[in-house]
């Protein structure tokens, strides 16, 4: 495989990996993270390494500048600009470290030493490879502060970084990795704990950054469109190895590994295009124990008797090739068919909706459940003028009051029975309250609740427990949600003892329930920490639909899992709605998943509903500037597609929600706002509270003073 | 950071306040120092007992609460009431009191540096030798209780005095009696005599410290921003020195205010095996006599010091952590 | 039914199939120490309750003719000024230490998770209350107040001073399970619970108790250890077991003013002392080690995506 590349670098490259292996000391022996891994990196270009949690790739990453922990082991080549790294002593990687190759980590509150303030940080960070005086550094860390965009550096120098936001500790990160003009920056998952509009913002800088330096990028990333936005050239892992890499564009039009394009048609598309998801069957191949052959076979549809007695190599699918290498047998009859993800995995067959929205296997979204149809269904959930707020307290043993939080602050939901309604917003826009509230089932602090016809403000506490019964919720993270001390089987019967259902019903509805989910009923007596995550995911579904509830919270129920996880619950979940006539209240970050799942969609920001409406309308054609701003932020996994679309990027964070400002809220960071021309407008927003309006009769209101204007084929107008 | 701390200096006083009315309650009601009196020989008539036990503010047919009030009253002018022998307790709190100090002080300061210090070389050469080394040594030391160190090391020193002949290190009292010659001399003395007790008292900090430095230092080795310090260019000592260590102390400080107890607790065993007069001996003492007011003194001391140590511990914690400053 | 969507069997797919249980006890036995820890713990115990039956002599009838007398086939631990054999009296003495030892770690530990778990959940004016008793509790040490209140229950016997001894040993436990609790109240599938419908006592019996149960299983074993040093501390100082009772204690302060003279008076008892702390210690270590789900060489993976 080494000769394949080499054909292809007639120079030499800025950064050559070679048959990388690191191993882990494990309980039971080695185990393996990076089983071979040849990597090439010319000066200026930007490589990105995608794969799933336990690929290897931010071993891969991390293994260059030898930062790996103690139980590591390290064999292989990695040479800078030919110069040897493996096995160089400590001292003389020290001087490569942050002056040649400079890191950017994913979780840049744990990356910064809590306790020193962020203008020493990077001040530290130039004074180690410069002979420059402290005022000097100081200065220099200004200067970088302001390149990657931190209002007033100067202040900024003297904080802490726990008194930084996560888009700004992020950018500070870049800030102090390029503080030395780096040759090569090295990124590690650097926007995963961001929201998409601050995502937007940190790759921005990571560009600006690039520009200003000349350095060239290793962009390791979980998602594809972030991948597909940003990088030149794409590597593949799985399980421990590079399964594909070529040019970005090459990749994601005609990908060469069963793998890859599995990838590609598990991910939900916010364009709406791209048919329904495909799942990879089976889990990620556990590392310790990797089968013979192809570590992929196993999920494999194409995979063939061959492909489990010798792991294929990674090379050209075919002469013309090129710089488009696989790892797979059947390499080269993919490059010539190139098929679609869905002719190649098997494509579950969704029963027909038993509510109004036929959206399984249709994408354009026109024949959805029209309005004559929505208003002769039942609601069951109305939110109108939701507020909650927090005290803001002070005091270590007498607390006092000092202020507010307004968490929520005028949410309004609506959703009918057999509809699965999105809802949308970033951290800290009152989502998770919002649900809380809701799961209270008590008086709400303002506004009304009711849900399935009851007001949840006169409850008894009969009613509530029995309401109880009929909403549900399924939570983010499956390992948080299950504990970890009881077996799948109690976990599942908890919600029916608590209804007090008689034991023998209890008997018989745990295995049924497992089986409906998916899940080997007679693994009800194993522990939560013996599945994978998406099966968890299943346990957490499985418990939530014990006592047969009509509605059912999921609370961002597939953003712990990877990609080709997250396709099979979501094609779960629609399954189990059409079966069982369900109505979802879905809740989450990622706006391709809710394109892909919801009929309506509900636009949060900093407390308030600012735009809801039917899915299509609102992601077609939004008329609020946030949602605009928030749907151009998504990247796409479409790299043609990615360059073409014109961004709209929100300037700086959300402000602090312990404020209740007069006007709208979105003002501060609106770029609608800041091209308004004339005083009234202006005034209006700084004064005047947006309602939700619409066209009547149109399922689509938003809160905007200035909306989008309409276009004019406007439906349903 | 001002104001967090008054906030916990309030909270401390009102501990103080509570805790002293307790064991002034507890003291008043289990020790019974009319059977002190009634124990005299030849036993002195029961009007004049009543009286004595008036005048001492220790008659239990006055209610608990009056008893309180009358000593708090005096304790806010300085007077900490009599002792059972009608003497002033503050003339034995004064002269034990620096004695006590003298050893707490110098014993869980070199208890909790040395602590700190092995803990920390544990950690970063952690399954090396010296670690483990370091690791068997404090885990016997853990698992031997204060006074039996003391007693090892003063059987130790009478051993060794027995085969020497004369005394090599002093295990009595903590000055030579009688002893003559300058300021030099009698520092010498001191210091001679403070070896043992100190020893025996810094031993078992020691050991506490540098477990639980140990385990926060491996914490910090594992960090992320450990991994920036390197990536930015710092070799691994470096990083370790400038990032690594000042994170690890931290929560050294919340330990710290806690194991005073324990020290005192400690020095309370020490004091009386090395026949050192102060407050630990002094309590013991008391406790026998049923000296209900010099009881309640030892425990207001206990109670100062602990409070104290707190409030210093929160203090470093400011100082150290910015995050619980805001 | 959805049969079309389903995942291959957990078998395929569960890292381990082995138990949590099992997985503990494999890694214990993998650490030296806490095997050590149990073989020593055991045979202690085995001394304690069956050295009376090896003896033909009584721990407190003297026998005249041998005083002061060094260790012999006839007196293993040699006798004490009266006579009495020291063997007999050690092995009663353990006896004494060892019951309070794990009585005291019992209690103590009974109220630090019930105190710590309610203050952790409910919250509020709870909480507030009960850490300021916790805090009041700490600001003396036990030994104080162990002290005047023993000279009151010269009577009660040793029953009482165990109740003491474990009244003023849970603060710090209570503080722990507090601080635990309050991380396991947030926790998802507390929440989940409680969006259920169960009852608060219900929750902190079955998911909070059991989700703190390495570290009150591990914080009790230490406590063993710690309440032997406590009750042989003020039994050496007269205010724990008293006469007729003997316990490790009450023989290192009789054979202390000897122990230069007659070594055997002293060292046999500290040196069971201290064996058996250690010991103690060493489980404790190894258990945490071992139920310490983060222990153990594999890379922590970090979750992919903070809660928004």
């Amino acid at each position: 495989m080494t000769t394949a590349l080499d054909t292809t670098t007639v120079d030499t490259p800025l950064l050559a990996v070679r048959d990388l292996r690191v191993d882990f000391a494990g309980p039971h022996g080695p185990v393996p993270a990076v089983r071979g891994v040849d990597l090439t990196l010319r000066r200026g270009e930007t490589l990105g390494i995608v794969g799933e949690s336990g690929s290897g790739k931010s071993v891969t990453a991390l293994s260059v500048l030898g930062l790996l922990p103690g139980t590591a082991r390290v064999s292989g080549s990695v040479r800078l600009d030919g110069r040897e790294l493996v096995g160089l002593p400590g001292k003389e990687l020290a001087a490569i470290r942050g002056r040649r190759v400079a890191m950017v980590f994913q979780d840049p509150l744990s990356a910064f030493t809590p306790v020193y303030r962020i203008g020493d940080q990077i001040a530290e960070a130039v004074r180690i490879h410069q002979r420059v005086d402290k005022a000097t550094a100081r200065r220099r860390a200004a200067e970088l502060l302001d390149l990657v965009g931190i209002p007033a550096p100067d202040r900024a120098l003297d904080s802490f970084p726990h008194e930084f936001s996560g888009g700004m500790r992020q950018r500070a990160m870049i800030a102090m990795a390029v503080a030395n003009e780096p040759d090569i920056l090295l990124a590690d998952e650097p926007t995963t704990a961001l929201d998409v509009t601050i995502q937007a913002q940190v790759l921005d800088v990571l560009r600006t950054a690039r520009r200003e330096t000349g350095a060239a990028l290793v962009l390791v990333s979980h998602d594809l469109g972030v991948i597909a936005g940003t990088a030149d050239r794409v590597a593949v892992m799985y399980a421990g190895r590079v399964v594909e890499t070529a040019g970005v564009d090459e990749l994601f039009e005609a990908p060469h590994h069963p793998y890859a394009l599995g990838l590609i048609g598990a991910l939900p598309r916010l364009d709406g295009r791209g048919g329904p998801l495909v799942p990879i069957p089976g889990a990620p191949a556990p590392m310790a124990e990797l089968p013979p052959g192809c570590p992929f076979a196993p999920r494999c549809p194409l995979a063939q008797d061959r492909c489990s007695t010798a792991e294929p190599v990674l090379e050209p699918a075919s002469e013309g090739a090129g710089d488009h290498l696989s790892a797979c047998v059947r390499s080269a009859e993919l490059a010539g068919r190139r098929p679609a993800p869905a002719e190649v995995y098997p494509v579950p067959e969704l029963p027909a909706p038993s509510g109004g929205s036929g959206r399984s296997g249709r994408s354009d979204g026109s024949d959805r459940s029209d309005r004559s149809d929505r208003s002769g269904r039942a609601p069951v959930l109305a939110v109108s003028g939701l507020g909650k707020t927090f005290p803001l307290l002070k005091g270590t043993v007498f607390k006092r009051k000092v202020g507010e939080v307004y968490a929520v602050d005028g949410v309004d939901l609506d959703l009918r029975e057999g509809e699965t309604l999105g809802l949308v917003g970033e951290s800290g826009s009152g989502k998770s309250t919002t649900l809380f509230e809701l799961l209270r089932l008590g008086a709400p602090e303002s506004g009304r609740i009711e849900l399935l016809g009851h007001d949840t403000a006169r409850l008894t506490r009969a009613e509530a427990h029995r309401l109880r019964a009929e909403l549900q919720i399924v939570f983010q993270d499956p390992m948080a949600s299950l504990d970890p001390r009881m077996p799948i089987g109690d976990i599942v019967a908890e919600p029916l003892l608590t209804q007090r259902a008689p034991r023998a019903e209890i008997a018989r509805r745990v295995p049924e329930l497992l089986r409906q989910v998916g899940l080997d009923p007679e693994h009800a007596v194993r522990y939560p920490h013996q599945f994978s995550g998406g099966q968890r995911q299943r346990v957490s579904i499985a418990r939530a639909l014990a006592v047969r509830p009509k509605l059912l919270v999921l609370d961002e129920p597939v953003s712990a899992l990877d990609v080709s996880i997250q396709a099979g619950v979501l094609n779960l979940l629609q399954a189990l709605k059409a079966e069982l006539g369900l109505s979802y209240l879905f809740v989450s970050h990622d706006l391709s998943v809710i394109r892909h799942l919801a009929d309506r969609v509900s636009v949060m920001y900093l407390g308030r509903t600012v735009e809801q409406g039917e899915v299509s309308a609102v992601f077609d054609r939004p008329r609020h500037p946030y949602t605009r701003a928030l749907l151009s932020a998504v990247p796409l996994p479409d790299p043609a597609a990615e360059r073409a679309r014109d961004r709209v990027l929100l300037a700086g964070d959300p402000p602090s929600p312990t404020e209740r400002r007069a006007g709208c809220p979105f003002r501060t960071r609106c770029p609608r706002y800041a091209g308004l021309t004339t005083p009234a407008d202006r005034t209006r927003c700084e004064q005047e509270r947006p309602a939700l309006t619409g066209d009547p009769g149109a399922d689509h209101q938003a809160a905007c003073h200035h909306p989008e204007p309409p276009p004019a084929d406007a439906h349903g107008g | 950071m001002l104001r967090y701390l008054a906030k916990r200096l309030g909270y401390y006083t009102a501990l103080l306040i509570a805790a002293v009315f307790l064991a002034y309650a507890i003291s008043a009601t289990a020790l019974q120092p009319r059977t002190y009196f009634d124990a005299k020989v030849p036993r002195p008539a029961a009007e004049s007992v009543e009286h004595q036990l008036t005048a001492l503010n220790l008659n239990d047919h006055t209610p608990v609460v009056e008893r309180f009030g009358h000593w708090a009253g005096g304790l806010l002018h300085g007077d900490l009431g009599r002792t059972i022998h009608d003497t002033p307790v503050s003339d034995d709190f004064g002269r034990r009191v620096w004695v006590s100090l003298r050893l707490l002080l110098l014993g869980s300061l070199l208890g909790m540096v040395l602590g700190v210090a092995a803990g920390a070389w544990s950690a970063v050469r952690q399954y090396r030798f010296s670690d483990r080394l370091l690791t068997v040594l404090s885990f016997v030391l853990l698992s031997t209780p204060v006074f039996l160190v003391a007693l090892f090391l003063k059987n130790g020193a009478i051993a060794a005095k027995d085969a020497a002949g004369h005394d090599v290190i002093p295990f009595t009292g903590y000055e030579t009696p009688g002893l003559t010659g300058g300021l030099g001399t009698h520092l010498a003395d001191w210091a001679l005599h403070l070896l043992l007790p100190t020893i025996s008292l810094a031993l078992g900090g020691l050991a506490t410290y540098s477990r639980y430095q140990r385990g926060t230092m491996l914490d910090v080795l594992g960090s992320d921003y450990l991994r920036t310090a390197e990536a930015k260019g710092l070799t691994r000592r470096q990083a370790l020195l400038r990032h690594g260590l000042r994170t690890a102390v931290i929560p050294m400080s919340t330990m710290f205010a806690y194991s005073f107890l324990g020290i005192f607790t400690g020095a309370i065993f020490t004091e009386t095996i090395f026949g050192w007069h102060g407050m630990g001996e002094w309590l013991i003492q008391s406790i026998n006599e049923q000296d209900v007011n010099s009881v309640v003194a030892v425990n207001l001391f206990t109670a100062v010091v602990v409070l104290a140590s707190g409030f210093l511990a929160d203090t470093l914690h400011a100082a150290l952590d910015p995050r619980v400053r805001s | 039914m959805t049969t079309t969507v389903a995942e291959p069997s957990a078998s395929a797919t569960a890292p381990r199939s082995t138990g949590r249980g099992r997985l503990v006890l494999a890694r214990l036995l993998a650490a030296r120490g806490a095997v050590t820890g149990t073989v020593v713990v055991l045979l202690l115990f085995a001394l304690a309750f069956g050295g009376p039956y090896l003896t033909p002599w009584d721990y407190a009838a003297p026998d005249f003719s041998a005083l002061h007398q060094p260790p012999s086939a006839d007196h293993w631990f040699g006798t004490n000024g009266v006579g009495q054999d020291v063997f007999a009296q050690t092995v009663r003495g353990l006896q004494k230490s060892l019951v309070i030892g794990l009585l005291v770690a019992l209690f103590s530990t009974v109220l630090a998770s019930v105190v710590g778990a309610c203050a952790g959940y409910f919250g509020g004016w709870a909480d507030r209350a009960l850490m300021f008793l916790v805090d009041l509790m700490l600001v003396f040490p036990s030994f104080l107040i162990i002290t005047i209140v023993s000279s009151r229950l010269k009577s009660a016997g040793w029953i009482a001073f165990v109740l003491l001894l474990a009244l003023f040993n849970w603060m710090i436990t209570a503080r722990v399970v507090r601080s635990m609790t309050i991380s396991l109240r947030e926790r998802e599938f507390v929440r989940a619970a409680r969006f259920m419908g169960v009852r608060p006592l219900r929750i902190i019996s079955r998911h909070i108790l059991p989700n703190v149960a390495s570290f009150l299983i591990i914080d009790a074993t230490i406590a063993v250890g710690g309440a032997v040093m406590s009750e042989t501390a003020l039994s050496y100082f007269g205010f724990g077991v008293k006469a007729p009772d003997v316990s490790l204690g009450t023989l290192l302060a009789a054979g202390t003013s000897e122990a230069p003279v007659f070594p055997w008076l002293f060292y046999f008892a500290a040196g069971l002392l201290v064996v058996f702390v250690l010991a103690v210690n060493l489980i404790g270590d190894g258990l945490r080690d071992a139920l310490d789900p983060t222990s153990g060489a594999a890379p922590r993976r970090r979750p992919r995506r903070k809660r928004p």
